[in-house]
């Protein structure tokens, strides 16, 4: 079994997986439960002010469902911790007592003056907590009082009250980013001037789930009338993985360590954002769908993937990074082609009428007047929308041409590279 | 069937017979119907579609029921199979759409097609949800001679069109064999009569039950008197095996006594044998035989002259009846009932000999074309064209009475639907 034990900013936890600041890290029950699973860390529900906040008590979540009712997007309008600090406090005290091996790890979100970071940030490392996070992510409810989402979007906020945290801890503070911005290095590197030992992302995305089709009102509602929440699980993966990997391929930001979080549910998620430039990983909706037995599947799913691979969890980390680039670095002469396996084909057609319809008429629909369906080469540019969309594993696949000419232009195939950069249609292009 | 010390009523209590005819294939709830229509793989030029007799977009109306789109799920299915709701009832669909599923392919287990044309059909007939209109009145009238799926999907069809119709129907009640024959837990809660009321409500259909056609006059009268007649007469009259001790008691057509069933308020009040035998190997076979046995027959037998691969009962029918505890028995043809006045065992080439109180012959129907000399047929049945015409000008037909019938609703609906469109064309051409 590979090892999995992880270092994060020197804080050190069984597994590189922590569950995020959420419902799920509310108190000291749930964590209790959370680490007889077998969590690595949690980072605390994010820790505010007294007097404490208050929820709504109507829906707080709502989820896109699958057909089958399986959750693939969730929103919640929750805001942090609703008890008083002091209850909080103690537990974390106690809680980190009990587990000296796990990460704990305090989210926390003050108003935006020096005074008051200066004040609770050092009540809340004397618990003994390992590290902070700052909650600049929180785009529903307390973003509207100057806090969460209000910071995270403009990166001078995000220097300026990075400092103070820093001033104020002896102990790792990570910055929490929100993805509701246009360019994500902005606010990375305004965490990063201000003095963060690492960034965490991405938080939830401003969202709105439906409709009520019965009502005609936003779905849920509170007494008739609803408000944006914050969008996570497995739909939002996509947007996070691109995030993690700018932050991590940019010069000025790549050694600024990632915590990685949105939308991982089994240990295939989680080696995307290790590979990707994380350097651990955070778990919230996967959890909070199917309860904490996940970790199972995630620790081994990961461990026994690391053991076929012959590499370390170290090596892992940011493994895919030199693999992300910018469009116009693609090499323009590599041709591929689609290939389907006739003896893994169906016949459902999909792969036809997905290219006949909205692409390069590039799929058979009858060979000698027989139903079958091939790839026509003078047409196929090689999009991967059949690969995309045919319901049977490895029926179709992308198969590169090495030799000749491509059916297509008509152009000789080149090991040659060619970058949009020196392309001749590029007006802009190199000129040496 | 006369009552004797071995053919009895009540074999089995009441409660007992209701339980044995409830539903065959129970409709699925929501829950499971999503689940189902999400296997779906929205096919191109889809397989199921060109399986299905009438033509149903299958792939389209499963999508509707994803997005819980029932009303036009329903549409696409009534649109092409204006008795989609029997049809998902009683559609051998192991040997049509869900043979053809793309998903045999991998996993050997098709879509649920069936049960999801029941799930998307059974609102619109709960709730009496009418979803076509009728065209401008056209001023023709047709008449249809025959009250079964045919000639309720010829007068369907007609009737959205705008012809006015009037059908000549020689049962007390309408739906052919959908009301007369098939086994009763393939279809119900007087199911058939519910789908006669929905079809019967788009308007400009008049149908006159208790109306045989009068042989002597009859043809030529209604061609006389309407604009174009359609015939969806089926087959009235059942094969005879032609055998010694075929008119001793106990000896009755499978068909007759699955009509007295299907009318029967008290099925525990049907008289049923203790050791019954069935001649056949079709449909109506197994609907008789898993029928007696759920009556309460003691033995049920049935016997097929050939092997199980030319049986016309589909593998499910047949596999159906094994589990019901009928006794299939192959390659044996009768060749003498005996009896004394009452039937009490019959024998077959290769030495079978069965005791019987009952012996059902299931062995087909054939046309009574009386009346209909003017029409060319061919094995007792009409010859019509592809578009259902027959050698008489203005007369059309279809179902089971044509050449080519295929003993199946959904084949007859589509008959139907095809006379109808021509008639259509050719009344508007005039």
């Amino acid at each position: 079994m590979a090892n999995l034990k992880s270092e994060f900013l020197g804080i050190s936890s069984p597994n590189p997986f922590w569950l995020a600041s959420a419902p799920p890290t509310d108190k000291a029950y749930n964590v209790n439960r959370a680490f007889e699973a077998g969590w690595g860390g949690v980072v605390w529900k994010t820790l505010g002010e007294d007097p404490h906040v208050v929820n709504v008590s109507g829906p707080r979540y709502s989820a896109l469902h699958s057909n089958e009712r399986r959750v693939i997007g969730f929103n919640n309008i929750e805001l942090i911790t609703d008890r008083p600090l002091q209850t909080n406090l103690d537990e974390l005290r106690q809680i980190k007592k009990d587990w000296p091996d796990r990460a704990v790890i305090a989210s926390v979100m003050f108003p935006m003056n020096a005074e008051s970071w200066a004040k609770y940030m050092p009540m809340i490392e004397d618990t003994g907590v390992d590290g902070f996070e700052l909650n600049f992510g929180c785009p529903h409810g307390m973003s509207e009082r100057g806090m969460g989402a209000a910071v995270g979007q403009v990166p001078e906020y995000i220097q300026m009250t990075t400092e103070w945290a820093k001033a104020a801890a002896s102990i790792p503070v990570i910055v929490k980013l929100t993805p509701n911005i246009a360019n994500i290095l902005l606010p990375a590197k305004a965490a990063m001037d201000g003095g963060a030992d690492a960034v965490s992302l991405i938080n939830t995305i401003n969202s709105i789930m439906r409709v009520d089709y019965d009502s005609l009102t936003m779905y849920p509602t509170t007494d008739g009338m609803g408000t944006h929440g914050g969008y996570c699980g497995e739909a939002v993966k996509p947007i996070a993985l691109n995030m993690v990997a700018e932050i991590a391929r940019t010069q000025e930001t790549a050694k600024l360590p990632i915590s990685g979080i949105g939308g991982i549910t089994d240990w295939r998620d989680a080696v995307d954002f290790l590979a990707l430039g994380s350097s651990n990983v955070q778990v919230c909706t996967a959890a909070m769908v199917y309860g904490f037995k996940i970790i199972d599947d995630l620790t081994d799913g990961l461990s026994n993937f690391l053991d076929e691979k012959e590499i370390t969890l170290q090596q892992l980390i940011g493994k895919a990074v030199p693999s992300v680039t910018d469009w116009q670095h693609l090499n323009l002469n590599h041709i591929e082609k689609a290939v389907i396996d006739q003896d893994l084909c169906i016949q459902c057609g999909r792969c036809h009428i997905v290219c006949e319809d909205t692409s390069h008429q590039a799929i058979t629909n009858m060979v000698d007047g027989a139903r079958r369906f091939e790839v026509i080469d003078e047409e196929c540019v090689g999009c991967n929308l059949c690969v995309s969309v045919c319901p049977i594993d490895n029926c179709i696949s992308m198969e590169q041409l090495t030799t000749g000419t491509d059916p297509r232009t008509g152009a000789a195939i080149t090991e040659q590279k060619l970058q949009w950069t020196a392309h001749p249609n590029n007006p802009m292009r190199n000129s040496e | 069937m006369a009552e004797n010390d071995r053919i009895q009523t009540r074999r089995l209590s009441k409660a007992e017979v209701d339980k044995n005819f409830t539903d065959l294939h129970p409709p699925l709830p929501r829950s499971e119907a999503l689940i189902e229509a999400d296997r779906c793989y929205f096919c191109y030029d889809a397989p199921c579609t060109t399986a299905c007799p009438t033509g149903i977009d299958i792939p389209s109306f499963i999508q509707k029921i994803r997005s819980d789109n029932i009303r036009g799920s329903a549409h696409t299915i009534l649109s092409e199979n204006i008795m989609g709701g029997m049809c998902a009832r009683v559609c051998p669909t192991e040997i049509l759409c869900e043979e053809a599923c793309v998903r045999n392919t991998h996993e050997e287990k098709p879509v649920e097609i069936g049960l999801l044309q029941r799930y998307a059909t059974d609102p619109i007939f709960e709730d009496n949800m009418q979803l076509f209109e009728r065209a401008e009145s056209s001023g023709k009238k047709i008449a249809v001679v025959g009250g079964g799926p045919a000639g309720l999907s010829c007068a369907h069809r007609l009737a959205v069109l705008g012809h006015e119709v009037v059908i000549f129907n020689r049962d007390k009640k309408a739906a052919g064999l959908n009301e007369y024959g098939i086994a009763a837990y393939k279809t119900i809660d007087d199911f058939a009569q519910t789908e006669v009321d929905y079809i019967l409500s788009i308007g400009g259909i008049e149908m006159r039950n208790d109306a045989p056609l009068d042989a002597a006059s009859g043809l030529a009268a209604l061609s006389e008197e309407f604009d174009a007649v359609f015939l969806g007469i089926g087959l009235a009259l059942s094969n005879q095996l032609g055998i010694e001790g075929e008119d001793l008691d106990g000896v009755e057509n499978a068909i007759e006594y699955i009509a007295q069933l299907r009318q029967a308020d008290d099925k525990s009040q049907l008289p049923v044998g203790r050791n019954v035998v069935v001649i056949g190997g079709g449909m109506t076979a197994i609907d008789v035989a898993v029928q007696s046995k759920r009556l309460g027959a003691e033995q049920v037998h049935m016997v097929y002259r050939r092997g199980p691969e030319k049986m016309s009962a589909s593998a499910f029918e047949q596999a159906l009846a094994k589990t019901s505890d009928v006794s299939l028995h192959h390659h044996a043809s009768p060749e003498r009932i005996v009896g004394d006045r009452h039937v009490t065992g019959i024998e077959f080439s290769g030495g079978l000999t069965l005791d019987a109180d009952v012996v059902f012959k299931a062995i087909g129907q054939n046309m009574d074309g009386s009346g209909f000399d003017s029409l060319q047929t061919e094995s007792g049945r009409f010859v019509v064209d592809d578009n259902q015409r027959t050698s008489m000008t203005n007369v059309w037909a279809g179902g089971d009475c044509v050449v080519g019938g295929e003993d199946l609703t959904v084949s007859a609906v589509q008959h139907g639907k095809i006379a109808a469109i021509d008639i259509d064309r050719q009344l508007r051409k005039a």
